[in-house]
């Protein structure tokens, strides 16, 4: 934990308050309301600049799907403003700071960018770094910078947005966020197949995302984790739950609802959901923690290639019990794992490797978020290179030192 | 254009530098003699032309990684290409350039439709890949107009756009995964059939570095299943004021179609005149507007865009009723370039993008600059996203004209910048717009941009001369700065 959190109420602040810890080589824990702070390796630094000083929508225009806003901007705000003219944020970024025990619905922009957090419909409509237009930073050095714009079309230059999203402060303090929203759906509906297999299930997604019915949610519930859904048409099977959402203009959604429901019936027995449970169950999918159980357990996230999935999940299972969902159609699992199981990062580490993909430790005590890699070491070549990246934006390595990898060799 | 010294000591090294390259290399895959090298002294950017000194043609991942790690311990410059279509200069070889052509790595390596994606080699042809997944009735959805022959290594070092990017993402939106190879011979591996980056997201970074920080030796893309149905609105509007807010209009009630182009009333005549599409003649400004999806969905979309439109002022509408009628819609549009180059000896096609809204107040200052240079414009458009094509007509043979093009087309990106928008939309910064980066760009962010470059390429051997409008050498660009003005914070612990 940092003594003291600075505050810095404008850009310019900010890169003063940078670029001093700079001269003086001192490192600062970089945070938005600090909901993600169990995310990551610990970050040992006297001093934190929190962006939450930075607040408020500087550009909205509901027609040209465009939004700008300051990174301390609470997402709960955009959210709301979004709302009031019937859109939305297309990479559906789930809340997780629960995860860790921050408040609901209690972050901010620049923490969803910089976390790259993205929901279900990350399959078909991207990442949070897909809807990432531009930016203006703090880099290492003090300097404030910008890199992309406020068009969809772009490609002048590098685009550094890519790699501000899913860069945990480490790179730059992002001050101000340019992301492309779009309207609301209007209409949704959700197929649910009961009780396959972990293997049947994620071949009914599939099967469902091969066809041309554009599914933009795939997920796969065990029926424990269905079981804990508040909604009862899932947790009242007592069976595992296959979920297919459709999105889209109304007489679409209902055509495709009922093709999607025949084209699933040969793997069991299927209904549907509207407007109201639909969105529940996919939040519930998002947010993972009101699915798995235990608060205090070990969670994971892996991601590989969807039909992976089941073997990759099963694999760690024989060998560490512990629950498991899938989201992105097999390819994102969730993972829980008992506290005091006695499991590793290396058996879990060597089940994804054993496939391709790459894991995550979503949640752990800070002592082991110290002795293992948090996020999936790298190849040598690779680690090299992100080490040379971070002492590009960050010479000093004063930036949220460590959280994403040691300092020392970047990983691998 | 003032492009990187050459390199007296490389040159007077050349023939020892082929010889070490042929054994690299299998036979026939150098090319050093002079009728072979003017096939490479120049891409779709015609206007320039540069031979290299000596091309060489690999055949897998083993001999990227030894050229480049050869050419990185002589200090010799690289420009790889793919099949030369950039359309900003982005593969002009250098003359003491070492031309890497990836025209051999043409295989598809696996077509896996249960994760939806494809592996191939990336001198593989855009279109191919959709070809080689049509049977399944998928496709590969980023469609750049040069997409028969445009290679999707290139399309990803450029972050190729499309027609269909307005619903279907650009390039970058599109590729799962890549190998390269990076300036010193290291092989490595970004991203694959899962999605999102372990660490920083290099990928992404990747997409759209137009050859500077490596050398792509094999591509993962997604793949999507076909819409089962397209239809298509031909809309005319006799203000450009009017299309551009029925497309606002379009996009902001929630519909995105699978492709929104617009053209003024000179493209509309060009490509009447020439491929007789049955456009309107009275109307300053044409719209196509393409739905695809399930049929119910279309045809519902159909209505509403119809609906729109005649509160817009569509003067004039009609909606294709089969594919032959889609088909003749847009077959204007694609002949749009060829159509403008038959008025002139030579066009000149620009790439800004702007927000939708200005699309009426961009217009007219292009006719006002037009008159100004006495050079005619036509304008195609991609007005779902709000990418300008310009085509300025000129005529090469006329001493300074082709100066002149480039002038106004440079004060056309400018006024695009200047407007809320950017320089170029999918065509890339290569030479072409290179010197007016500082138009978008502070130092400190162009700065930040070549730190990038140097923690890939820290000699700058791979294209340089190409995005940057000033080389910095990396070691300058890595000093640390101390500031030491007020202490402000004095709670900064000092060290």
């Amino acid at each position: 934990m940092a003594d003291e959190t600075l505050q810095p109420s404008s850009a310019d602040e900010l890169a003063d308050i940078v670029a001093q810890a700079a001269d003086a080589g001192a490192a600062l824990k970089v945070q938005g309301r600090g909901t993600k702070d169990g995310w990551g390796r610990p970050v040992d630094a006297p001093l934190a600049v929190s962006t939450a000083g930075l607040a408020g929508i500087s550009l909205y225009e509901p027609e040209e799907l465009v939004l700008s806003a300051a990174a301390g901007t609470p997402i709960s705000a955009i959210r709301q403003s979004l709302e009031q003219h019937n859109q939305f944020l297309p990479f559906e970024p789930p809340d997780l700071g629960p995860l860790w025990g921050a408040e609901p619905d209690s972050g901010t922009l620049g923490g969803v960018i910089a976390a790259n957090l993205s929901g279900s419909r990350r399959l078909q409509a991207g990442a949070a770094r897909d809807h990432l237009l531009g930016f203006e930073a703090v880099n290492g050095r003090g300097e404030l910078f910008k890199s992309g714009g406020r068009v969809v079309k772009n490609v002048t230059g590098f685009d550094l947005s890519k790699l501000m999203a899913g860069s945990f402060g480490t790179l730059g303090v992002m001050t101000s966020i340019t992301i492309k929203v779009l309207p609301n759906p209007e209409k949704t509906r959700t197929v649910l197949i009961y009780g396959l297999n972990e293997t049947t299930g994620v071949e009914a997604l599939s099967r469902a995302l091969q066809s041309p019915l554009e599914v933009n949610g795939a997920a796969y519930l065990p029926a424990p984790a269905a079981a804990r859904s508040t909604v009862d048409y899932v947790s009242g099977s007592g069976k595992s739950v296959t979920a297919i959402r459709l999105q889209g203009p109304g007489p679409s959604v209902e055509t495709r609802c009922d093709e999607m429901r025949a084209l699933m019936g040969e793997f069991g027995e299927v209904e549907e959901l509207h407007f109201h449970n639909s969105k529940t169950l996919w939040e519930e999918i998002g947010n993972v923690g009101g699915l798995l159980g235990e608060d205090d357990s070990i969670l994971w996230r892996l991601s590989v290639a969807p039909t992976d999935g089941p073997a990759v999940a099963q694999d760690i299972a024989n060998g560490c019990g512990g629950e498991a969902y899938f989201d992105w159609g097999g390819g994102l699992i969730w993972l829980s794992l008992p506290a005091d199981g006695g499991c590793h990062d290396g058996d879990v580490r060597g089940a994804v490797a054993a496939k391709g993909g790459h894991a995550t430790l979503m949640r752990a005590p800070e002592n082991v978020r110290r002795e293992v890699f948090v996020f999936e070491p790298q190849a040598a070549a690779v680690a090299g290179i992100q080490a040379n990246l971070k002492t590009s934006f960050d010479p000093k390595l004063i930036l949220n030192p460590g959280r994403m990898y040691p300092e020392t060799g970047g990983g691998g | 254009m003032k492009m990187p010294e050459l390199d007296r000591d490389v040159l007077a090294r050349r023939d020892e530098i082929v010889t070490a390259l042929k054994s690299i290399v299998a036979d026939g895959g150098v090319i050093d003699d002079a009728a072979g090298l003017r096939a490479y002294e120049c891409d779709g950017l015609s206007a320039y032309r540069q031979r290299p000194m000596v091309v060489v043609l690999p055949e897998n991942t083993e001999e990227v990684s030894q050229l480049l790690r050869y050419c990185h311990d002589n200090g010799i410059k690289v420009v790889a290409r793919g099949s030369g279509t950039s359309l900003s200069g982005g593969s002009l070889p250098l003359g003491d350039s070492v031309v890497l052509g990836l025209g051999k790595f043409n295989r598809i390596l696996d077509i896996d439709y249960a994760n939806r994606c494809v592996v191939t080699q990336p001198g593989v042809a855009n279109l191919a890949i959709s070809h080689a997944v049509a049977e399944e009735s998928f496709y590969y959805a980023p469609d750049p107009s040069s997409q028969i022959v445009c290679s999707i290594g290139g399309n990803i070092a450029e972050n190729s756009g499309g027609v269909h990017c307005l619903k279907y993402g650009l390039t970058t939106n599109n590729v799962l995964g890549v190998e390269m190879v990076l300036i010193n011979g290291d092989i490595v591996r970004f991203g694959g059939k899962h999605l999102d980056a372990p660490g920083y997201d290099m990928l992404g970074l990747i997409t759209g570095s137009e050859g500077l920080l490596g050398v792509i030796t094999e591509v993962t893309v997604r793949i999507l299943r076909k819409p089962p149905t397209a239809r298509a609105l031909l809309l005319g509007f006799d203000k450009a004021e009017a299309a551009g807010d029925c497309v606002a209009a379009i996009i902001g009630a929630g519909i995105v179609p699978g492709g929104m182009e617009m053209m003024d009333r000179p493209a509309i005549k060009a490509t009447e005149e020439f491929v007789q599409a049955g456009y309107p003649l009275d109307v300053e400004a044409l719209l196509i507007v393409e739905l695809d999806g399930p049929e119910v969905e279309v045809d519902y979309l159909i209505g509403r865009v119809e609906e729109i439109a005649k509160n817009n002022g569509a003067g004039y509408l009609r909606i294709s009723e089969n594919e032959d009628e889609r088909e003749k819609f847009w077959a204007g549009r694609k002949a749009a370039f060829p159509a403008v180059g038959r008025l002139a000896p030579d066009y000149y096609c620009m790439d800004g993008t702007i927000p939708r809204a200005k699309l009426p107040q961009v217009l007219a200052r292009i006719r006002e600059l037009s008159d100004q240079y006495g050079l005619a414009v036509a304008n195609v458009f991609h007005a779902g996203d709000g990418n300008l094509h310009p085509l300025i007509m000129y005529d090469a043979n006329n001493p300074g004209e082709l100066e002149k093009t480039e002038e106004f087309g440079g004060e056309i990106l400018k006024y695009c910048v200047e407007v809320g928008g950017v320089l170029t939309g999918e065509h890339g910064v290569g030479v072409e717009k290179r010197d007016l980066m500082g138009s978008m760009f502070t130092e400190t962010d162009l700065n930040q941009q070549q730190r990038v470059k140097c923690a890939f390429d820290p000699s700058s051997l791979l294209n340089p001369g190409k995005v940057f409008p000033t080389l910095h050498r990396c070691a300058e660009l890595g000093r640390v700065h101390v500031h030491r003005g007020e202490i402000r914070f004095p709670n900064i612990p000092r060290f």
